[in-house]
């Protein structure tokens, strides 16, 4: 029978199942950070346990890491989340990237860069945005702090099979467009949690012409549509992108590997418990607007009016967050000013990423209202990105150049946007205070963030780069 | 885990919907290494204002709510991060069931790990519940072994739960000591794919 990627891979991994009970599903790999492991660790201690494979674990520091002056941590609650997480890996036996160390990086940047995350793995973190390995083709699932401690135990979970959701992107995407554009205008078209209990498969033309770094920005943000997890099945691009990083397979070993990833994809004809369209031709540069990813549009419209919606649950839930956001119905998106530009995040803060940005600033300056601030998603991608200088590029617009980490995509080290100002923010979530108490998101691409930066409000990148040409 | 079967009190109701777990708990207290201790930080941004002063109109400044165990909210509660210091905060704070129309899986998932009963009833019967315990204070009685959500009145709604998340809440399992009797399936399961 013709089978999903989805059903092909949870079918590898059940470990034991019974009628009634959810399936005891076998993790390939665990990936852990600072902030939502110690209590799994305190709890391993307290009962005596132990790691069940320590080799299937790997550790790295991102959340509440500095972004300057390295090492100096100045906050002693996040320095003792720090120092809890390095003597817990040495005690446990797990390998550990940690705040010097040249892979460190955001988990879910690492984990691909260094080729732990592989087509037809089961892998878990205790992060939502682990979806993001789900681009190679993967099923990798966010957890919480209890389901850590189980998979440190047990090296398993048990889990309900959950529903399969395809989402095909026909067509080809215009000028200027890019994957944030397409999985932010998904989540508006759709809605926050048309997701919930299922996991996605993205398909289509669109999706076939993306790369690997593309791919994880949509599969990244499979939770903010309220997927478990988001994924695509393995092709040529996946397995040209795996093909000599450190944790992958060599000679005959990686012929034998690629020959059983690409058997993953989906078969022709199988069945998903629900398809939804989208036309990528309709798709603009995308800017949310309001205090989930879901309430955003394209650039060219406007502030949407309560007329807009029928339910009296959405009216207040526009009305709610344009008071948050300090914006009016109907104003032209373009009007809209800023005061911080963030480019980073584990959505986009891949190299291409960064160029892309780069291209949009170069020989330019930044607005002098504006503060903007570039923070690599990894040790590496800042490694390379300096090799191609483009941190010239950003320092000569007059962008900082920082140090790797999480950062201002949650603002739990010090890079905190102030209450009441706006950010253009490559991130993922513009929840209320997500980038600092009373601080206003706007979640938009690179390309986007940089465009804004220069100009001082939200811009149509795609005129400031007709005017380049 | 503490074992759940019947909690008895005043709701909360919460008319919100989409409510995300950086709501429920914001990031600049993650960084604790406990699990206790977060139920002072509950909805933290809503409860106080920027300037620390108690912000009177959020319903958790009720005064006649706050020996509530019975938090009512709109559709989509818990979305967003995955961090267990959302259910940690609400359970410390003395919440023991959540009732909302739907759940973001990670949330939902971590409610069971802790001892939390997630609720689900449709949007009429939330809707109704949250216009009773707007207007005044409404007790309710949950049975969670009839699955059963009373109202003062006499008015019965009742819900689904998976049999299985089930008997981890009524009996308070350690999921944990209960994966290690699989411990033969999972070494067997490793030996083959070695
Ligand atoms: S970059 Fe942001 S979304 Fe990604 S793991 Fe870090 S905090 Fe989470």
């Amino acid at each position: 029978m013709a089978k999903t990627i989805i059903e092909k891979i949870w079918e590898q991994h059940i470990v034991y199942e019974e009628q009634g009970k959810p399936d005891l599903l076998y993790v390939d790999l665990h990936l852990l950070h600072e902030v939502t492991s110690p209590q799994a660790f305190e709890g391993l201690r307290l009962a005596g346990r132990k790691v069940r494979r320590p080799d299937l674990c790997f550790a790295t520091m991102d959340h509440n890491v500095p972004t300057r002056n390295l090492p100096t941590i100045n906050d002693p609650i996040a320095k003792k989340q720090i120092t809890t997480l390095e003597k817990n890996c040495d005690e446990f036996g797990i390998q550990l990237a940690d705040m010097q160390h040249p892979d460190q990086g955001i988990v879910h940047i690492i984990g691909p860069e260094l080729g732990l995350t592989q087509p037809g793995k089961t892998i878990v973190c205790g992060d939502s945005h682990t979806s993001t390995h789900g681009a190679f083709g993967a099923i990798a699932f966010g957890i919480g702090t209890s389901e850590v401690e189980h998979v440190l135990s047990t090296q398993t979970l048990w889990q309900s099979k959950p529903k399969t959701m395809e989402i095909r992107i026909n067509g080809k995407i215009g000028f200027g467009v890019t994957a944030k554009d397409i999985i932010l205008a998904i989540i508006a078209k759709f809605g926050i949690d048309i997701g919930t209990g299922h996991i996605v498969e993205y398909t289509g033309d669109a999706i076939r012409a993306l790369t690997m770094e593309e791919r994880m920005t949509i599969c990244n943000m499979s939770i903010e549509a309220g997927a478990k997890a988001g994924l695509i099945s393995p092709d040529e691009t996946t397995v040209a992108y795996l093909k000599g990083r450190r944790y992958v397979p060599e000679g005959d070993s990686f012929e034998e590997a690629a020959e059983k990833w690409l058997a993953l994809a989906t078969d022709e004809g199988a069945v998903y418990d629900t398809t939804l369209e989208i036309d990528a031709d309709e798709i603009e540069p995308f800017v949310t607007w309001g205090t989930n990813p879901s309430m955003g549009s394209g650039i060219s419209a406007l502030v949407p009016s309560a007329n807009d919606f029928t339910n009296e649950s959405d009216k207040e839930a526009l009305k709610n967050a344009l008071a948050y956001m300090d914006l009016e119905e109907g104003m032209p998106l373009s009007s809209i000013a800023i005061q911080h530009v963030f480019i980073g995040s584990c959505t986009n803060a891949r190299l291409s990423d960064l160029r892309s940005a780069a291209e949009v600033i170069a020989g330019q300056k930044v607005h002098p209202e504006v503060t903007a601030i570039v923070v690599p998603g990894s040790r590496t991608v800042k490694r390379q990105a300096e090799e191609e200088g483009l941190d010239k590029v950003f320092l000569d617009a007059g962008f900082e150049w920082r140090e790797s980490g999480c950062s201002m995509c949650l603002a739990m080290n010090d890079d905190v946007v102030p209450a009441g100002e706006r950010c253009a923010s490559t991130s993922n979530r513009n929840f209320e205070g997500r980038q600092g108490a009373g601080s206003r998101t706007h979640l938009m691409s690179p390309a986007m963030a940089a465009a804004a930066a220069i100009t001082g409000h939200f811009t149509d990148v795609r005129e400031m780069k007709m005017a380049h040409v | 885990m503490k074992p759940i079967n019947e909690v008895q009190s005043v709701m909360t109701p919460l008319n919100r919907k989409n409510v995300d777990t950086d709501q429920i708990i914001s990031k600049e207290f993650l960084k604790r290494i406990e699990r206790t201790g977060f139920g002072k930080y509950l909805f933290y941004h809503w409860r106080y204002q920027a300037d620390g002063v108690v912000n009177k109109d959020f319903v958790l400044n009720d005064e006649r709510f706050k020996e509530s165990k019975i938090l009512v909210a709109h559709e989509n509660f818990g979305c967003g991060s995955s961090r267990e210091h959302a259910p940690w905060a609400i359970l410390d704070y003395g919440f023991q069931v959540v009732i909302a129309p739907s759940f973001a899986d990670i949330f939902h998932n971590n409610c069971f790990k802790n001892g939390i009963l997630p609720i689900r009833l449709n949007v009429n019967e939330i809707e109704e519940l949250l216009s009773k315990g707007q207007s005044s204070p409404y007790s309710l009685t949950i049975n969670l072994e009839q699955q059963t959500v009373k109202g003062d009145e006499g008015k019965t709604y009742s819900f689904d739960i998976d049999p299985y998340y089930k008997q981890m809440l009524l009996n308070g399992w350690d999921e944990i000591s209960l994966t290690f009797q699989y411990e033969e399936h999972i070494a067997n399961f490793e030996k083959q794919h070695a």
